[in-house]
């Protein structure tokens, strides 16, 4: 699923690296705690997360992630946003719940992600 | 067996804001060196949950990444209180984290199994009251 679409269904703004909308996404993955991401496997995954802080986007750059969905209206900092830039990470930002969220993308089409 | 390189970074105790950059600067150098982008990833996810440790759990200490032709060696040494029964410490979901580090996202107690899934060689020492070394090998 491309992010573009992921942005329609999700009724997100895009935080940062809006080229990236193009990037087709194979899974997802949602989850608020770091060590659980950090076993994914595909790096085509992205992750929904209610995690705002810059740990979100060092997690997702050291599994080469390419989008990370912040919910739940929960606005993450300049500063979170500015290193996702620099990694080229696409940020997007959604109103809805995590359980929401994921229900909206599982429903679409889009599946979880295979843990390692 | 020849060493080609060896970076050292230090690690706070305590700074979440920081805490990865260590992580972060060993990918940029892995990724200038040209190794393989999977290969990399271990590499990486082990080093940042094992800098995390040192954040979370320690007084402070440092990530030294020794490059080699054939494989990458990652230490991470602090001084701290140690780990009384690594067994225990290495079971999925045992840890001693306090709730700060987990709203940080950290804490699941994940981190060493991850680290020990991630690379082909893991080594853990420890002495109470002085200090914790992780040492991980990945193979190109
Ligand atoms: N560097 C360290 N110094 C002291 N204790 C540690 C260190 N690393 C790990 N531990 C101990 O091992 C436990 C498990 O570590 P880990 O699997 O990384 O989970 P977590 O960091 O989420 O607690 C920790 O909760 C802690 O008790
Ligand atoms: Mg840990």
């Amino acid at each position: 699923m491309k992010l573009g679409k992921i942005k329609e269904l999700l009724e997100a703004e895009v935080l940062c690296n809006e080229e990236l909308l193009d990037y087709e996404a194979v899974s997802a993955f949602a989850c608020d705690l770091m060590s659980d991401v950090l076993s994914l496997a595909k790096k085509e995954t992205i992750l929904l997360t209610g995690l705002t802080n810059v740990q979100a986007v060092r997690t997702a750059e050291m599994l080469d992630l390419r989008c990370i969905i912040f919910v739940r209206n929960k606005r993450p900092d300049e500063s979170v946003v500015e290193l996702a830039r620099e990694k080229g990470i696409c940020v997007l930002f959604t109103k809805y719940t995590l359980f929401t969220a994921c229900g909206i993308l599982y429903s679409n089409g889009l599946k979880g992600a295979d843990m390692l | 067996m020849q060493e080609l390189l060896s970076v050292k970074y230090d690690v706070e105790s305590g700074d979440f804001i920081r805490g990865g950059e260590a992580s972060s600067s060993i990918k940029k150098l892995l990724q200038q060196l040209g190794i393989k982008a999977d290969i990399i990833k271990r590499i990486c996810v082990a080093c940042y949950e094992a800098e995390m440790n040192i954040v979370i759990h320690s007084y402070g200490g440092y990530i030294e990444a020794k490059i080699f032709n054939n494989k990458v060696e990652i230490i991470a040494k602090d001084r701290g209180p140690g780990i009384e029964n690594i067994d225990l410490a290495m079971k999925e979901g045992y840890s001693t984290a306090p709730e700060y580090a987990r709203e940080m996202g950290f804490g699941g107690g994940m981190g060493l199994p991850n680290m020990k899934k991630s690379c082909d060689e893991f080594y853990i020492d420890s002495k109470m009251g002085e200090y914790t070394e992780v040492r991980m090998v990945v193979y190109f």
